[in-house]
């Protein structure tokens, strides 16, 4: 055994350690959401305790459940879609047809991300208020697709500026219409980008929570709201709120990984690669 | 270039015409999603300034009038505000330290090779995915809990007095909670930054005799300065705006103990119904978010190739 396994080795062991701890209260919450409620309040903590399903069944029996995870997918889904709408045609305009005021138009459209959310909080809810869109899904929809778009436009534009010209411009050559340039090469050239983007949009509408919280009730409220609602029985039922918020951030969390090294470029804008 | 069908670009004369009309297609497609971002900015904002110049209280509708810094000026007088910005500053500080310092730490650690460094990184950054009422939730009653937290459990064992968090030291809490979910975005940008070093350029420090302490001080720790930066930016202008953490634990409590500026403003307008310091704090934020962003801006900006 020379040097250089034995510092494999050491890093190995202080890497996984450190992964290990930081991931600790997820792994802890699933093992909770295993326990029954007695277990699960249990001092000193009960580390070894006979699996059961017992709460994924009282969560699924409220049936409610399934409504708050529905308009969670309903949101997520429905702001990306309306995100990459407006986005997908502003981002293409930009990288193909870059002008000098592409650059001033991108960093304008970052600056409105820089509004922070509870600056606006008041005219927001009471326009909701007037146009009746508190506490709907639609109104979830446009707050997420408008907190998002900058993101979308920025990351899409990154990819499509990717996008090889010579093909493009081959294409052109031999005649072909801007709607064919799109549809026929433009489209299978970024769909890994405009997928990754969506994912990166799912994920930050699912996680939203700031306006979940301040504009949805007990009809449009997506699961960080719920979620929320077993803050207030201080103590009382751990065991199914860790089955309840394992079944919440299961689909993102894999989601996630899936998009973690978009997520950096998504996430700065760029500036860091 | 003689035949217009093979050559896409148009004949000089016809150039003006051509170009114009192309430019006015571009706008067409980026149009939607400007006047979009202008309503959803725009819009508001006037309304936040408009508000904050008006004495209004959603209880007494009728009651409204132009007061002009009448609000601001109860929101300088309030206490409260003066913990609020304090709490905000303490937290933005300390999850800045806490995420960077261990990030840095830590994307040297996984930039290393070891066994399994898939799935340690995955363990890592888990966090970041997991929903702002969750991790709080998860944090205050699995782990933080005084009697049947995990932590109190681990530290009667060590024979320690177990902490009652939410009680005694509320907001210390909630940096430890922001903290666990900024850090592993803070890894992964520092992580990708470290990836992005020339390999040579150690090796040539190592051949002229410089030290492991050396090669972090002058050519890790410099070429990270700019990854830093950004995750100081954008850590920044969201920590200055972190409520759902707040609003399932503490609910801004003991007192104003946890109450930062995003809560005050939450409390102005949903709890007692005022919408003119509501405003008026709303303000308050978005100055200070401007600050940050201008560096932010300009750093972007000098990265974007357009």
């Amino acid at each position: 055994m020379n040097k250089t396994f034995y510092k494999k080795l050491f890093f190995t062991v202080v890497a996984w350690l450190a992964g290990g701890l930081i991931f600790f209260p997820i792994l802890w919450m699933l093992l909770t959401s295993f326990k029954t409620e007695v277990e699960a309040v249990a001092t000193p903590p009960s580390l070894f305790f006979r699996p059961t399903l017992e709460n994924y069944v009282a969560v699924r029996q409220r049936a409610d459940y399934f409504r708050f995870a529905g308009n969670s997918i309903v949101i997520s889904v429905g702001s990306t879609i309306l995100a990459l709408a407006f986005g997908v045609p502003a981002a293409y305009a930009m990288a193909f047809f870059t002008s000098r005021r592409t650059k001033d138009t991108l960093l304008w459209m970052l600056s409105t991300k820089m509004l922070p959310p509870v600056g606006v909080l008041v005219p927001i809810y009471l326009l909701f208020r007037d146009l009746r869109l508190l506490d709907t899904k639609l109104g979830l929809i446009i707050v997420d697709a408008m907190a998002n778009l900058p993101i979308v436009v920025w990351t899409l534009y990154a990819f499509f500026k990717e996008v090889p010209r010579e093909i493009l411009e081959a294409a052109r050559m031999d005649g072909a219409a801007l709607k064919d340039e799109l549809y026929y090469l433009l489209l299978p050239l970024s769909l890994p980008g405009i997928a990754s983007t969506s994912l990166l949009a799912i994920i930050l509408a699912w996680n939203e929570a700031f306006w979940s919280l301040n504009l949805t009730g007990a009809n449009a409220a997506p699961l960080t709201a719920f979620i929320a609602s077993f803050s207030s029985p201080e103590g009382l039922f751990w065991a199914k709120l860790s089955a309840a918020s394992s079944m919440a951030i299961a689909p993102i969390l894999i989601f996630g990984w899936m998009s973690q090294r978009q997520l950096v470029r998504g996430l700065t804008f760029g500036a860091v690669k | 270039m003689s035949n217009p069908v093979l050559s896409f670009t148009p004949g000089p004369e016809r150039q003006p015409a051509r170009h114009t009309h192309l430019h006015m297609k571009m706008l067409q497609l980026k149009l939607p999603s400007m006047i979009a971002l202008l309503l959803w900015s725009i819009v508001p904002l006037g309304m936040t300034l408009w508000f904050s110049f008006q004495h209004y209280n959603l209880l007494n509708p009728g009651e409204k009038g132009f007061v002009w810094f009448e609000n601001y000026r109860f929101l300088i007088t309030d206490p409260g505000l003066r913990m609020a910005i304090l709490n905000t500053l303490f937290l933005i500080v300390w999850v800045l330290v806490i995420t960077v310092g261990l990030g840095i730490v830590l994307a040297m650690l996984f930039n290393q090779a070891f066994f399994g460094r898939g799935i340690a990184r995955v363990l890592a950054i888990a966090p970041f995915f997991v929903m702002p009422t969750v991790s709080a939730l998860i944090w205050k009653n699995l782990l933080m809990h005084p009697v049947n937290g995990i932590i109190s459990s681990f530290m009667r064992s060590l024979g320690l007095q177990s902490i009652d968090w939410f009680s005694n030291a509320p907001l210390t809490a909630i940096i430890i909670i922001v903290a666990w979910q900024w850090l592993p975005f803070a890894l992964l940008v520092l992580l990708t930054a470290i990836q992005s070093l020339d390999p040579e350029q150690k090796e040539a420090a190592r051949m002229d005799g410089a030290g492991p302490w050396a090669i972090f001080l002058f050519i890790i720790l410099p070429h990270l300065s700019r990854a830093i930066g950004v995750v100081i930016m954008i850590e920044t202008i969201i920590l200055l705006t972190v409520f759902a953490e707040i609003f399932v634990t503490t609910s801004g409590g003991p007192g104003f103990a946890s109450t930062n500026l995003a809560f005050l403003i939450y409390r102005y307008a949903f709890l007692e119904f005022d919408v003119g310091a509501s405003s008026a704090g709303g303000i308050l934020a978005i100055l200070l978010a401007n600050i940050v962003a201008i560096f932010f801006l300009r750093a972007v900006a000098r990265n974007l190739e357009a």
